[in-house]
């Protein structure tokens, strides 16, 4: 129970940088953190009471173990979010290029 | 007074989420559907040890060819929006700030040895917790190492782009070959599934794993170039 809080408390805080922070790497920041809430969430939905972790050694058989799919798909997800983050990093390098500061409230042309 | 607001409605928010899925996915409660399934199956039918990685690389493994396509076009994206060619790259690099001789030395000498530790997380895949993914990001975090302590530091784009394209053929091609033999489906597997446990063993989940760390390093490092090469320039012009 405390990791849904703890993810939906890490998701909250992320919701809060994009949509109040002013600064473009603030509000990446914030992605970063939405993204880790809902991976933990994801890994703590899997959770069994007393499971281990879904590696087979010895004294371990199949129904010590915690649901194994939700962690694939977190795997999933982390390798895209580390991706979507990069390209985000990207985007601001551009855009402080052009407009030579990271205050959203600057970037007022739409046009370049 | 706006701030107040915006904080108490994210803390209802949150906890009327925290209600809902209390209510609706039971905290510890054992809801495994097809999850109970690859547990019971996955030493059978796949010899690996790891669930995880019997799930990514062999149940779901054409998803982790388009997980893999995501990264490469994300870094692909990523080149083209912050291009500049090799000549501007070294004309660029303007260090201001000199790393001291220990960091320097120091991170040449650690170099190898991250680069090992990756490749030991990369192979045992599907032994241990770790796999291509994790193996391919530590390779990746040894250059970026690298970066930080040499101002001069530079990565030939190409032999990234040719170790990035190989390793993506050869997961493709070990999925096509499975249509070939026994199993008649992409990604199937047609090696021996060996004894559970030791490092040649689950048949092609290793190559694959291998394939995808090597995919996945090269690709971070050539982010990391890519942001790196940034460096040393003015903001304010376009």
């Amino acid at each position: 129970m405390i990791f849904y809080a703890a993810a939906l408390v890490l998701i909250a805080i992320g919701l809060y940088a994009i949509i109040i922070k002013k600064n473009l790497v603030k509000i990446i920041i914030g992605l970063d953190l939405i993204e880790t809430g809902v991976n933990l969430l994801i890994v703590s939905i899997g959770y069994v009471n007393h499971g281990t972790a879904p590696i087979f050694s010895k004294g371990v058989s199949a129904s010590m173990m915690v649901d194994a799919v939700p962690q694939a798909l977190t795997l999933t997800s982390i390798v895209i979010g580390a991706s979507e983050l990069a390209l985000a990093a990207a985007f601001v390098v551009l855009l402080y290029r052009h407009y030579g500061t990271l205050d959203i409230r600057k970037m007022r042309n739409l046009r370049w | 007074m706006t701030r107040s607001i915006v904080y108490s409605v994210f803390l209802a928010l949150i906890v009327a989420v925290v209600l809902v899925f209390l209510v609706a996915f039971p905290f510890g409660q054992n809801k495994m559907g097809v999850g109970q399934y690859y547990l019971d199956n996955t030493v059978k039918q796949t010899g690996a040890e790891n669930v995880v990685t019997a799930i990514t690389l062999e149940y779901r493994g054409f998803d982790t060819l388009g997980e893999v396509t995501v990264l490469f076009a994300a870094a692909t994206g990523v080149s083209l929006l912050l291009y500049l060619t090799d000549e501007e790259k070294k004309r660029r690099r303007n260090p201001r700030v000199q790393p001291n001789f220990v960091v320097r030395v120091g991170s040449r000498i650690i170099f190898p040895f991250v680069v090992l530790f990756g490749l030991y997380i990369i192979v045992h895949g599907h032994l241990t917790p770790g796999g291509g993914f994790q193996g391919g990001a530590i390779i990746a975090s040894g250059v970026l190492m690298l970066y930080l302590a040499n101002p001069d530091m530079h990565v030939s784009r190409n032999n990234l782009l040719i170790t990035e394209g190989l390793a993506g053929l050869t997961y493709v091609l070990l999925g096509t070959a499975g249509l070939f033999t026994a199993g008649r489906s992409f990604l199937a597997n047609f090696l021996p599934l060996g004894t559970p446990g030791l490092v040649l063993s689950a048949g092609i989940l290793l190559p694959l794993y291998i394939a995808v760390g090597v995919k996945v390093g090269s690709e971070f490092s050539g982010i990391i170039d890519d942001l790196f090469s940034q460096a040393g320039e003015t903001g304010g012009e376009a």
